[in-house]
């Protein structure tokens, strides 16, 4: 068993201090402001997307609510529930760092891999079915007769889906990039309660993209489940 | 080796560890808020429909920024940076839709 132990740190053995740093608390603090740094500017990419969502939301009410209702809520909550459960094992992943339980950080970050590409199977059959539904917003794709009078807002309304929850799902992608390095980190026993603190800055990335599907799921999949009568 | 006893006070929290119920209780509020988002959904409120989703969206929200993002156990430059994002979009979206929503009156 000790031979697993090579790669870990030794207790109280602490990672480097670079010279422009006072100590390794400050030179961490650095490193998650980075990371917090790097969220805002993804906050501001979003935000304008969102931004957009909302002006059209607000002049074309009507139109969003019938496109909204060709979304299923049932298929997009149970992906709302597989993104939360890979929030909650990234969350435990750094706590197993945290508290040196190694064989764990590898099979929660293995766990958080799973529900990540579960995520994005689900996401690709959705977007198949919305094209074959003539649905995707191209110049020759989109097919609005279903819409009537609100064929404009309605195409709208998919574009923006298909821009919001693409740009998420490339986040999905490039998450489960990074936590393939968690991964091939973590089974050399790279994160140690002494340093855990890239793992943990990954967990803040991953948090974020959760996020982000947080207010994504009621403002596309649920504006027109309050109306009865409408044609799935 | 007592080394290890201190660093959670030297680093001002920044390596607290949380007791595990908490993580399973974020994400049970977290699970009862996607099921509450549903069934809100389908009812008709007019108008509160979207204040309802949004209200339980933003809760779920500050449950993972300060407890899975561990901002609540962060120092005041991470609460700072993590606020001033947020505030940024607020304004964003203030300022976009006080020129939208008013263009009818």
């Amino acid at each position: 068993m000790s031979a697993d132990h090579a790669h870990a740190l030794p207790a109280g053995v602490r990672p480097p201090t670079y010279s422009h740093f006072e100590d390794l608390a400050q030179q961490e603090e650095s490193e998650k402001l980075g990371m917090w740094a790097f969220l805002i500017t993804e906050v501001m990419f979003f935000g304008a997307l969102f931004t957009a969502y909302t002006v059209y939301r607000n002049l074309y009410p009507e139109a969003f609510m019938l496109a909204s209702s060709h979304l299923n809520p049932t298929i997009g909550g149970a992906n709302t529930l597989v993104l939360i459960v890979s929030s909650l094992t990234m969350a435990l992943a750094i706590r197993a760092a945290q508290t040196a339980k190694y064989r764990q950080v590898v099979w929660l970050t293995v766990a958080t891999m799973i529900f990540g590409a579960t995520f994005l199977v689900v996401k690709y059959f959705e977007y198949m079915e919305k094209y074959d539904h003539g649905l995707f917003p191209g110049p020759t794709m989109f097919r609005g007769e279903q819409f009537g009078e609100h064929a404009g807002g309605a195409r709208i309304f998919f574009s923006i889906y298909f821009a919001m929850t693409g740009l998420h799902a490339f986040h999905m992608i490039v998450g489960l990039g990074i936590m393939t390095w968690v991964l091939i980190k973590a089974r050399k026993r790279y994160f140690t309660p002494e340093r855990y603190l890239a793992l943990e800055n990954v967990g803040l990335y991953w948090h974020f993209v959760d996020l982000v599907w947080i207010f994504l799921f009621p403002m596309l999949y649920l504006l027109g489940a309050h109306v009865h009568g409408i044609e799935h | 080796m007592a080394s290890n006893t201190d660093h959670g006070a030297a680093h001002g929290g920044g390596h607290h560890i949380l007791p595990i119920g908490i993580y399973w209780g974020v994400f049970t509020a977290l699970v009862v808020g996607t099921i509450l988002t549903v069934v809100t959904a389908r009812v008709d409120l007019g108008h509160m429909n979207v204040v309802v989703a949004l209200v339980i969206a933003c809760v779920k929200a500050l449950l993972v920024i300060l407890f899975f993002m561990h901002v609540k156990y962060s120092s005041k430059m991470v609460w700072l940076f993590a606020s001033a994002g947020f505030f940024w979009f607020l304004l964003m979206i203030a300022f976009t839709m006080q020129d939208f929503v008013s263009r009818s009156w």
